[in-house]
């Protein structure tokens, strides 16, 4: 097991109360997993990334467990945390076009960071080259500065750059949705060529977009308003959902070959609650099709089948 | 009916103007009422740029664009309130959409007072109602409200209903459902499925093919300002056949089907020679003057390419 | 500033669906800026010092009818309401209070018309060059860039030699001030405007047949209201100081007297060295009062004109 979250609560301070983006999560990615996360905006799934890496200013750590390789990750503890980051958990931003310094060439900067972290950058250049060649970009990119770089080769740096100390656990948060098909097609595939090579024992990969995690996740997380919903390999999150929301969401999906004068597809009704007072029992009870009188207790995330959890009364069979 | 005849938009960049920067070249396509046309090109292809000529949001540098026969950039003045009683758009970010500072129903109030200062309030607030809810909103739960208290799907929604309440006859959609949700993006795109039946014409502008697919009758491809593949949707997308259009369809991510699988349908075409391709080794300091682009090749019925390797002999491959 | 920023829905995180929102009662936007601006402390407190430095201003010459110039005073003699100087008197027995209430009068009229007259130019300049854009922009920026980098001192100077005396007088220095300072003004609302008319809901106006001027006025003129206060307040505060640094140089006001003249006279007459602080203590406290005060109406008005800072 790589990575152990249990009952991970996160909550964001507003004036207006704590908005409980995270609201207890527990799962665990094993060894050479790449898990997708999936959701809508505002479910928490940036949230649950961001505090595996560092918690912002307005994010509270409430409480649960981060356990990385059998060791507990402080996650609370931003100082702390910096003996993990990089090192252990990295993370390739959602605007990695803008991670970069513009005014350091890339090479440059580079050296700065890793010496940061007391390695030196001569020593690590000759892997550095080759990870550069092994992702198509020129080794001359060490010599430009970022704004020379078209987003999908800015995009494919910062992800040579994160994970250029063999990360245990690399996030990925939203790193295709602002690219082209042909780019968002060649990123994709890099991160799954970093697995295979061994730059990174697992990721975390977060989108919106689920149709890019049936192309290159293992296994599927689907979150629902601050709460997991289903997780399961990805053939069976695609394929056989449990969760109503997972089912709902999936149909709403457009692909190449779906036609509104031959299948007319719907949404789902309605609107996820507000984080700020979330209603007691299941939170998506109030737009589900199947929701009955046990919904208003909160189900709990079990499992229902060999690696497969789902929070809902209805799928674990409970509803009798 | 609409129609493009080789438009081109062309900014002059540099010093003192010197350099043309060509953003659209020769697009020329139609659209009918009651039909969806689909203009689908990744970024920089030019699409936006064709959507807002279509508007008259920006000047059309050569060739024409018609309004029932009349030429769009001919109406001035006066006619242009005309021209957008009967010709709409809606756009891709929401929240820009609206003035962030005046209530979102302010959109409404603006029409009235321009289009309609003479109907009774009244009977406006009836026909804004109306409006509404013939794009399946709740008049109570969107009026009177701000921008940032509605979401996205909602604002988008909001605009379609102002667009109504004109006459109109085309809507440009561009981008109309990029930034939503995947639970309420497919509602707001039936509900432009479902303006066909009053006859409306929509140029539907999108960087995903899977959402032109859904809804569109008529494809057009657009690569580089250049229109690379164009006809009924049904064969553009059955049967690819410009090798960027092959591309596009083979990175987009399916559900069902890995990309290795729709690869291995989709061989590759061979496009060594194509002075427009970027694997042609010479790109850009080729010493052959390069020709001008391609002209589209009709391949089978409705169904329009623009590759030069396309000789006669691949035509008969496709048909 | 109030320009509200891009708003990117896809990371929106944490959403907070539907939130809820103070109640305003119905009524049309004049009524809810009343609503909101009698909530808001800030807007109260700086009306509050701005009114009683207005009202100062105005009734003060008439409680004092005195001479500010005459002199019929002790000299040097401190504040006393008995004697009737409330501020004391000047070095040369001038009533200081006189002095000040009519310098506050002249103070407050140079701030108005030279703030307003360099608001005026500067808006009017920026919004048509930022949202024409092209040759029209070219041509206004060209002209702002030159009256950036006229020395307004020495173009003072060639004018006071001609101008009659008896023609430069509060207005004279007001208007010149005015139209010498809205260069900057006219950059910054020109960078404004062109920033807001490639946000959709510009475009979306003209599809609702709007003209310019209308968008103008009623799209990107709201947007930047806040903005376009705190330039009116900063030409304001620039106006009286300009207006103060002139006479201080013996190029102000030949008629009429200000709180510049004042304090310059002060400074002058070594009230510092003499401890008279009655004498320059009251402009200068009246000028920082009025500049102040205008600042925090800024801050307070953006939280009235801005819904979303509303609720915070």
């Amino acid at each position: 097991m790589s990575l152990q979250v249990t009952d991970l609560r996160v909550y964001y301070r507003t004036l207006a109360g704590d908005v409980k983006a995270l609201d207890g999560a527990t799962f665990s990615i094993a060894d050479k997993e790449i898990m997708g996360l999936a959701g809508e905006s505002g479910c928490g799934k940036s949230t649950l990334g961001n505090s595996l890496i560092r918690l912002d200013g307005r994010m509270r750590y409430i409480g649960g467990s981060v356990n990385l390789d059998g060791a507990d990750m402080p996650i609370w503890d931003k100082d702390a945390m910096v003996d993990f980051r990089f090192r252990e958990v990295s993370v390739v931003p959602q605007y990695a076009m803008s991670a970069m310094n513009p005014t350091r060439k890339i090479g440059k900067m580079i050296g700065e960071l890793v010496e940061s972290r007391g390695i030196k950058y001569a020593e690590i250049k000759p892997e550095l080259e080759r990870r550069i060649d092994l992702v198509g970009l020129g080794r001359d990119v060490l010599g430009q500065y970022p704004m020379e770089l078209s987003g999908g080769m800015k995009q494919r740096m910062v992800m040579v750059i994160s994970t250029l100390l063999d990360p245990s656990l690399l996030v990925a948060d939203e790193i295709t949705s602002a690219l082209d098909v042909s780019t968002q097609r060649a990123v994709a595939e890099t991160l799954v060529s970093f697995r295979d090579h061994g730059f990174v024992k697992s990721m975390m990969v977060i989108t919106h977009d689920v149709s890019i995690l049936y192309q290159i996740a293992d296994s599927i997380l689907i979150m629902y308003a601050g709460k997991l919903a289903e997780k399961a390999s990805t053939a069976t999150i695609i394929n056989e959902p449990r969760h109503p929301y997972t089912q709902m969401l999936i149909s709403t999906l457009p692909e190449v070959g779906v036609r509104y004068k031959e299948k007319k597809l719907t949404g789902i009704p309605g609107s996820p609650p507000s984080l700020l007072k979330p209603p007691t029992g299941c939170r998506f009870r109030a737009r589900c099709p199947l929701a009955f009188a046990k919904c208003v207790e909160e189900p709990p995330f079990v499992t229902v089948d060999t690696d497969h959890q789902v929070a809902c009364w209805k799928a674990t069979g409970t509803d009798a | 009916m609409l129609s493009l005849d080789r438009v081109s938009k062309s900014y002059r960049v540099g010093t003192f103007g010197g350099k043309e920067l060509l953003a659209v070249k020769n697009v020329s396509f139609d659209i009918q009422p009651g039909e969806v046309v689909s203009l689908i090109g990744e970024s920089g292809s030019g699409k936006t740029t064709v959507g807002k000529m279509v508007l008259k949001l920006l000047d059309i540098t050569r060739g024409r664009i018609t309004f029932d026969g009349a030429d769009v950039s001919m109406v001035k003045g006066s006619a242009v309130k005309d021209y957008y009683r009967q010709v709409q758009g809606v756009f891709q970010d929401p929240f820009s959409s609206y003035n962030p500072i005046f209530k979102a129903d302010r959109v409404f109030s603006m029409i009235k007072s321009e289009y309609f200062p003479s109907v009774p309030n009244s009977e406006w607030s009836d026909k804004v109602e109306a409006s509404l809810r013939s794009v399946t909103l709740d008049p109570a739960g969107v009026l009177n409200k701000y921008p940032h208290q509605l979401s996205g799907g909602q604002l988008q929604r909001l605009l379609v209903a102002r667009a109504l309440l004109l006459d109109i006859k085309y809507l440009v959609a561009d981008e109309i459902i990029s930034m939503l949700d995947a639970s309420t993006r497919i509602d707001v795109l039936n509900m432009l499925a479902d303006l066909k039946g009053r006859g409306l014409g929509i140029l539907f502008i999108t960087h995903d093919l899977s959402l032109g697919n859904y809804i569109s009758e008529r494809t057009v491809i657009l690569r580089k300002g250049v229109v690379v593949e164009m006809g009924a949707t049904d064969k553009v997308f059955g049967t690819p056949t410009h090798p960027y259009t092959r591309a596009l369809v083979a990175s987009v991510p399916q559900l069902h089907k890995k990309w290795e699988d729709i690869e291995a349908e989709l061989a590759p075409v061979d496009t060594g020679t194509c002075p427009f391709h970027e694997a042609y080794p010479l790109a850009g300091r080729s010493a052959v003057p390069a020709p001008d682009e391609p002209t589209l090749v009709k391949v089978e019925d409705d169904h329009y390419v623009g590759c030069f390797e396309l000789d006669s002999e691949k035509v008969k491959l496709v048909a | 500033m109030s320009v509200a920023t891009k708003s990117d829905v896809g990371s929106q995180e944490p959403t907070v669906v539907g939130s809820p929102v103070e109640e305003v009662p119905a009524g049309k936007a004049r009524g809810e800026f009343l609503y909101f601006a009698v909530r808001s402390k800030k807007f109260l407190f700086s009306i509050g010092v701005l009114g009683i430095l207005a009202i100062l201003a105005i009734v003060g010459p008439m409680l004092d009818s005195s001479d500010p110039l005459a002199y019929n005073s002790t000299p040097m003699m401190g504040p006393s309401a008995d004697a009737g100087y409330w501020l004391g008197s000047t070095l040369n027995g001038q009533d200081v209070f006189a002095q000040f209430a009519n310098g506050l009068r002249a103070t407050f009229f140079v701030g108005f018309l030279g703030g307003g007259i360099a608001a005026l130019v500067g808006m009017t300049i920026g919004f048509v060059a930022g949202y024409k854009g092209g040759w029209v922009d070219e041509m206004l920026n060209m002209l702002t860039n030159i009256f950036l980098v006229i020395p307004t001192l020495a173009v003072l100077l060639v004018i006071a030699s001609y101008l009659p005396s008896d023609m430069r007088g509060v207005p004279f220095e007001a208007i010149f001030i005015g139209l010498t300072s809205w260069p900057w003004a006219a950059r910054a609302i020109r960078a404004q405007t062109f920033s807001l008319r490639n946000r959709e809901f510009i475009d979306l106006a003209r599809l609702s047949g709007r003209g310019g001027w209308k968008i103008i006025m009623q799209e990107i003129a709201p947007n930047m209201s806040s903005y376009l206060f705190l330039t009116f307040i900063l030409l304001f505060g620039g106006a009286i100081l300009i207006g103060a640094s002139l006479d201080f140089i013996g190029l102000g006001p030949h008629e009429g007297y200000t709180l510049g003249l004042m304090m310059y006279e002060s400074i002058n007459n070594s009230a510092l060295t003499l401890g008279l602080w009655w004498w320059f203590i009251p402009p200068g406290v009246a000028i920082t009062a009025c500049v102040g005060a205008l600042y925090v109406m800024n801050v307070g008005l953006d939280e009235i004109f801005n819904p979303k800072l509303r609720e915070l």
